[in-house]
């Protein structure tokens, strides 16, 4: 049967290609390669997980949040209280919980929030996150507050690896699992009829209307599958670093995920990877040589970007590629 | 040269061969200070403090060598702190912890201190519980039960009060000032007859409404907790301007609310404030004088330092005192048992001691009053209240039992 080669390029585009591999066998490499700087490590994958969790909504579904820590934080907030009260400390579980707490979190703030958009949705998710924050702030008894729920200790993960206090080697492999599974679900989804409809509807909203796609049901569902992997990602970065407080709902962290993605290319899968680890270990590394100053120069690197790569890192690598083969 | 003579020689040459041998061992200290966004000011400090104590004492370590490795911990998440504690220790094997403004800072490290058994000297965190989360803690700083009891106890007795209203911005600091304020008003005889949130500490709120509420129930005095630098400066304006004075109403708090660096921008609205604290720059003591014209020469005569800048004084003096005990070998027991009961006497905040059993500062609360000199805000002191322990711990308070 020959088919058309537009048809074949469309049912071939979810097939794994050989680079695919990569960012995972640097993952693994990372791991060996430095073995004194895992909690940083640990740190740089809950970023990257976080930010796919938003690159779901924002690049595919075309829906602009400046709340998504809303959803990191009730992920964050559910794994702490379950152990500080309740002491459900197994982890694997904890996940679970945390992604149903925050995706029903965002199933129903989405259902409410998406019926409008523009600069309306975008402070009423602002406004979301700050009612959140607000309530943990309120309820400190329960959440910590500002000073947080100190040390929290986790039961080894599957029974079997210790949560390592010193040198998060186990935290950074169960962080490098769990962002592999959630991207496995990110990228089924983003390849699957339902996330060409969202597609569409970041495209075209009308004419998604006019062939008669449920966009608003669409909407909410991309919103809260994302809440729910954000949970996740506020889930295992509690269970790693032993600690939450208020910073995991602040505007800070919103903010931040949102610059990491643009930086790395958003609606484009592997723009959380490039953007996190860049924007991050830059970061870093400046802020250990300057730490007064290191600012300025991440700052300087965003302005470059925002004026000279408009789709973000990965974008600029496509137009050299494409400049490239031009020749 | 007689024979005893020579052999003193031989005896001198061995012991600073055994002290060159020290000498080659770095001692490293992991410095973890918040030197970008809001808390940078505070960051400053303390980083300032210390290098005043080893400007004002060189050669201070000799003959052993330390060598500061400084970190931001940016935001008070918690988070970023530990991670930069978890490479100090991994990777710089730092010997020593020090700094850790926010409470959230250094409560997120404490589990690494213990696991690392790493001496952990706090700066600054003023949360009342946080020596109980490590041994490996020790706090050369306050808890926010010095100031708040102390000025409790000041206004029963001193300023015979015997009724008060307390403001406080909504966050740990200023629950635990009005829980330790309470505690020492009450138990002189006074009562609080009111407690009023006022918005957190990011931003400055409008005070109007709430120093309204406070002049509605005609209390003697007014204790105001606020995060000290330009929340203190709205709180005077907002006294004057509801005319709280002229109702007989006293104003009066922790010294967060005459923050040094900010005291002449208060103007003469601040007149008559009542305030207690470990510090001020107008301390009349030699080491105090010597602290603020070395600050002032070094960082320019409208610079003045703070609780925090004495803070980090104190806190380099304890990280000495620590390395010339150990003779330049840090040995984590050995470093928390030389820092129990350790004694300082030439501390800009007159003598100070850390208190064996809780691993807490013990010093003298001055008691002030804001008063004008030759045009200039000063800080008049009224009152010693001498060798003030953390209150919290001592009245086991809630968390402060565990």
């Amino acid at each position: 049967m020959s088919a058309l080669p537009a048809l074949q390029a469309l049912a071939a585009r979810h097939r794994l290609r050989w680079w695919e591999a990569l960012p995972w066998a640097a993952g693994v490499a990372c791991f060996f390669l430095f073995p004194n700087y895992l909690a940083f490590g640990t740190q740089v994958l809950v970023t990257i997980l976080f930010a796919l969790s938003l690159d779901l909504v924002l690049g595919y579904a075309g829906i602009v949040t400046l709340g998504h820590a809303a959803f990191f934080g009730a992920g964050a907030y559910t794994v702490g209280m379950l152990a500080a009260h309740w002491g459900w400390t197994e982890p694997l579980s904890g996940l679970v919980a945390a992604a149903l707490v925050a995706g029903v979190v965002g199933l129903l703030s989405g259902w409410v929030l998406l019926r409008t958009h523009g600069l309306t949705l975008l402070m009423l998710t602002l406004c979301t996150m700050a009612l959140l924050e607000q309530a943990a702030n309120m309820f400190s008894s329960w959440t910590g507050g500002f000073d947080g729920m100190p040390g929290l200790s986790y039961r080894p993960i599957l029974g079997l690896f210790e949560f390592d206090v010193l040198y998060f080697r186990s935290q950074y492999l169960y962080a490098l699992a769990v962002l592999l599974l959630c991207f496995a679900v990110v990228r089924t989804l983003a390849y699957s009829p339902f996330g060409r409809s969202l597609t569409g509807i970041r495209e075209n909203v009308l004419r998604m209307h006019a062939v008669g796609a449920p966009v608003h049901a669409r909407q909410v569902t991309a919103y809260a599958v994302s809440a729910a992997l954000a949970g996740v990602a506020g889930a295992v970065f509690v269970q790693a670093t032993g600690y939450v407080n208020l910073a995991v709902l602040g505007l800070e962290r919103a903010a931040g995920v949102l610059i990491i993605l643009i930086l790395g290319g958003h609606g484009r899968l592997y723009g959380a990877f490039v953007g996190a680890v860049v924007y991050m270990v830059l970061e870093h590394t400046l802020s250990k040589a300057y730490p007064t100053a290191w600012q300025l120069g991440l700052g300087i690197g965003l302005m470059l970007v925002a004026l000279y790569a408009r789709n973000g890192l990965l974008g600029l690598g496509d137009a050299l590629r494409r400049r490239w083969s031009a020749r | 040269m007689t024979m005893s003579g020579w052999r003193l020689r031989v005896l001198a040459v061995a012991a600073a061969l055994a002290a060159g041998g020290a000498q080659a061992q770095t001692v490293k200290v992991g410095v973890v200070l918040p030197f970008t966004g809001v808390g940078a000011e505070f960051g400053q400090q303390v980083d300032r403090g210390m290098q005043m104590f080893l400007k004002l004492n060189p050669g201070a370590f000799a003959p052993y060598k330390v060598e500061l490795v400084k970190r931001d911990s940016k935001n008070p998440s918690g988070a970023e702190a530990k991670t930069a504690v978890q490479e100090l220790i991994a990777q710089e094997k730092v010997d020593i912890l020090a700094g850790f403004i926010y409470s959230p800072d250094a409560i997120a490290s404490a589990p690494l201190a213990t696991a690392a058994k790493k001496p952990m000297i706090v700066m600054n965190a003023g949360t009342a519980w946080i020596t109980n989360l490590s041994p490996m803690i020790s706090r050369v700083s306050f808890s926010m039960w010095h100031s708040g009891y102390a000025m409790g106890e000041a206004a029963a007795k001193t300023l015979q009060a015997k009724t008060a209203v307390v403001g406080y911005s909504d966050f740990p600091p200023g629950k635990d000032s009005l829980d330790a304020f309470r505690r020492g008003f009450e138990s002189s005889g006074g009562k609080v007859v009111d407690a009023i949130p006022m918005g957190g500490p990011g931003q400055v709120p409008d005070f109007t409404p709430f120093f309204q509420r406070a002049k509605d129930r005609k209390p003697d005095v007014f204790y105001v907790f606020v995060p000290s630098g330009d929340h203190a400066v709205a709180v005077t304006k907002a006294y004057a301007a509801l005319g709280m004075r002229q109702a007989g109403i006293k104003l009066i708090g922790p010294g967060d609310l005459t923050p040094d660096h900010k005291l002449q921008a208060m103007g003469d609205d601040a007149v008559g404030l009542i305030t207690a604290h470990h510090y001020n720059a107008d301390l009349d003591n030699p080491a105090n004088k010597r602290f603020v014209a070395a600050w002032k020469q070094e960082y320019g005569a409208g610079a003045t330092p703070d609780f925090m800048g004495a803070q980090g004084y104190d806190g380099m003096a304890a990280i000495v005192h620590v390395v010339r005990t150990l003779q330049g070998r840090i040995d984590p027991d050995k470093a928390q048992a030389a820092l129990k009961g350790w004694k300082y006497a030439d501390s800009p905040r007159g003598p100070i001691m850390i208190d064996a059993a809780t691993r807490d500062i013990v010093m003298n609360e001055y008691l002030s009053e804001l008063v004008k000199v030759g045009g200039r805000l000063v800080q008049k002191n009224i009152g010693v209240i001498p060798a003030v322990k953390d209150m919290c711990k001592e009245l086991k308070e809630g968390k402060c039992a565990q």
